[in-house]
């Protein structure tokens, strides 16, 4: 055993090395495979083309969440290339002997919400997924990041992947969020600070004190999109704020003291270091709205949408231009003038309980804007029961909100949930890629505070001034 | 998987940073169940005007760009998505050599899965290639992933830095799985101190 000083990250990888070698790429052991309908069905077909089999089908978990309609589950789904794909999944997942939680089950919801929900999800694991948002888990001190299908198959075939070893690289948030800053804020305005790839290369790893007061779900929201900044993966000591998360969930050990042991050596050592250390003032972050066609293209509220010409370098200039002309928007409006037509609260972003009380509370008393069509899409089954059990339905139903089930719905728009083309949309999800909600769409990116304030006002708000 | 070993194709330059996995393959094709047959949707909602007929902007749809090989754009490519569909879209249209100042990690590894070449060079060196491909018609590159030298006609070469890993196995055409499988035994050790 070694005693020099190591970070979480290298803790985890070490403890998953299943063989190094020099010249090699490292074969790492993972924990927890999760699976989906969409980048799934290839990587099976392979498996059986090689006559392989599944090595542990218990360590994968396998849920219909892409592109599932949002409407009544009773209704056929009228999209036959989808009803192939989720139809595929099912006979996939019966033939290999996966865990499938399909349509009709109340568990089936958005992988990423389903897997710490059901205490899958727990510190120091590695987690996998055909998914770049897998970096959710790592909320949990996970070692969690997404993997193209051909990667899904070799998980399948060896329970392993190969991997390079990445370099860390730490963000830390000094201080305490403002009142009405959110995780989403925090976790837009990093992005914005370190550019789109600034954690290209690296895994990171979220410190500081501002990290540390942040509820489960809310570190999920951070790591979450910690894709958005280039890195695979981000993760988060775990503390007791994790342990009393896990405690008592379905899938958690049965010895949960034992494991608590085990879960406290995870921590980064004193002394140990990272290749790269950033460091910023919570206090500085105020609530974030994205203004262009990438998630480091974000601003507070309470500024103006920036001009091309605002960008030193040439190929951010030329960017930004694009973005701008794509969104419609000339540069220099204030935030809180911009007119939006659709709201839509959901995703692995922000589809989990506590986002859904923020937005509640926010439409306490108003009414969504006539202009505007809002919908909620609860993270999984089971968020949506419990927000129904809490009354939350009734008050989003109540101001003017479509209720939906459980999906990713208009986060990508796979299913039926799209935007119309000039259509501007406030959105709890997590990319503003041109399209990505609907061809011609317009994204801007929110907290769920934020885009419930916004539906109701029918403009983008500061929701440190709402009452 | 095919060997790469070296590859001599008509450039394309795309003029644009950050490009994503969405653009390369938007969302409404990954329901198909096949791995083949997503060239014909590359870069869809750009190549295509409102009534699905080709956009005679777009940079792919230029009539000196077709028959294309080698991509050369700015920097962040292939970010955002996992989707592996973006790599088989650009293989299954033509590509075999991507070039930019970065790509997205997930992308860049998916590349190597689909015996694509991904070649990082300096923003600098990307923009003399921009130039070099607006000066010469029907531009080439050769990439040779043995001496590791990208190469033109017009006395352009330049060396480029490849994992030695990963060029290996793009060298040598080989299978991930087969090869994890050869350590087998390793994986059953670890299971089994997993469990005790």
């Amino acid at each position: 055993m070694t005693t020099k000083p190591r970070n979480l990250f290298e803790k985890i990888w070490d403890q998953h090395i299943v063989h190094a070698e020099e010249g090699r790429q490292t074969i790492l052991y993972v924990d927890l495979h999760l699976v989906h309908e969409v980048t799934s069905p290839q990587a099976f077909e392979a498996l059986r083309l090689s006559g392989r089999t599944v090595r542990r089908p218990e360590r994968t978990l396998s849920t219909v969440d892409h592109n599932i309609p949002t409407t009544d589950r009773n209704l056929p789904i009228v999209d036959l290339t989808a009803k192939r794909q989720i139809d595929t999944l099912r006979a996939n997942c019966k033939e290999f002997g996966v865990t499938l939680y399909d349509v009709h089950d109340p568990r089936q919801g958005i992988v990423h919400v389903i897997g710490p929900e059901q205490g899958y999800t727990q510190p120091g694991m590695t987690i996998v997924c055909g998914d770049s948002h897998t970096s959710t888990h790592g909320a949990f001190g996970a070692l969690a990041f997404g993997i193209g299908t051909s990667e899904v198959e070799h998980v399948l075939a060896t329970q392993t992947l190969l991997q390079d070893k990445p370099h860390t690289l730490e963000l830390r948030v000094d201080g305490s969020l403002a009142a009405g800053v959110t995780a989403k804020d925090l976790v837009l305005y990093l992005i914005g600070q370190i550019t789109t790839e600034g954690g290209t290369g690296y895994c990171v790893e979220f410190t500081g004190e501002a990290i540390r007061a942040l509820s489960m779900e809310n570190r999920m929201t951070v790591c979450n999109m910690t894709i958005e900044g280039g890195a695979r993966a981000g993760l988060i000591a775990p503390d007791e704020i994790t342990y009393e998360y896990l405690r008592g969930r379905p899938f958690a050990p049965k010895d949960f003291d034992a494991a608590i042991q085990r879960w406290q050596q995870l921590p980064t050592d004193t002394g140990a270091s990272y290749d790269k250390s950033l460091h910023f003032d919570a206090a500085q972050i105020g609530p974030q709205v994205t203004w262009g066609t990438n998630p480091g293209h974000v601003s507070a509220v309470d500024s103006r949408v920036p001009k091309a010409e605002d960008f030193t370098d040439a190929t951010d200039q030329k960017t930004a231009a694009g973005a701008l002309k794509y969104m419609g928007l000339a540069g220099g409006e204030a935030f809180q003038d911009i007119q939006i037509d659709r709201v839509f609260i959901g995703s692995c972003t922000n589809a989990r309980i506590e986002d859904l009380r923020a937005a509640a509370q926010v439409v306490k008393d108003h009414r969504v804007a006539d202009h505007i069509s809002a919908m909620v899409v609860p993270g999984s089954g089971l968020v949506k029961k419990q927000a129904e059990e809490e009354g939350l339905a009734d008050l989003f139903q109540q101001a003017g909100f479509q209720w939906r089930e459980a999906g990713c719905s208009m986060c990508l728009a796979m299913n039926p949930d799209k935007l119309e083309s000039g259509e501007r949309c406030a959105s709890t999800s997590n990319r503003n890629f041109e399209g990505r909600q609907g061809k011609g769409g317009r994204t801007h990116l929110v907290s769920p505070a934020m885009a419930a304030a916004a539906a109701c006002a029918g403009h983008f708000v500061d929701i440190r001034n709402w009452n | 998987m095919k060997k790469f070993t070296t590859h001599t194709g008509l450039v394309v330059a795309m003029d644009r940073a950050n490009v994503d996995t969405d653009q390369i393959i938007p969302k409404q094709f990954l329901k198909r169940i096949e791995r083949s047959g997503f060239g014909e949707f590359l870069f869809w909602d750009w190549a295509k005007l409102e009534d699905d007929s080709p956009n005679p902007e777009f940079e792919l749809n230029r009539p000196e760009a077709q028959g294309a090989s080698v991509l050369i754009t700015r920097r962040n490519f292939g970010c955002g998505s996992s989707r592996e569909h973006a790599p088989w879209a650009l293989e299954d249209f033509g590509f075999r050599v991507l070039i930019a100042p970065s790509f997205a990690d997930i992308f860049y590894n998916n590349c190597f899965k689909n015996s694509m070449l991904p070649i990082r060079l300096s923003e600098q060196l990307i923009e003399d290639l921009f130039v070099r491909a607006n000066q010469h018609p029907d531009y080439k590159l050769t990439a040779d992933l043995e001496s590791c030298h990208l190469t033109d006609s017009h006395g352009l070469d330049i060396a480029f830095e490849v994992d030695p890993i990963r060029r290996h196995c793009l060298l040598e055409g080989l299978d991930d799985i087969g090869m994890t499988l050869e350590h087998e035994d390793k994986i059953t050790a670890y299971e089994l101190k997993m469990v005790s």
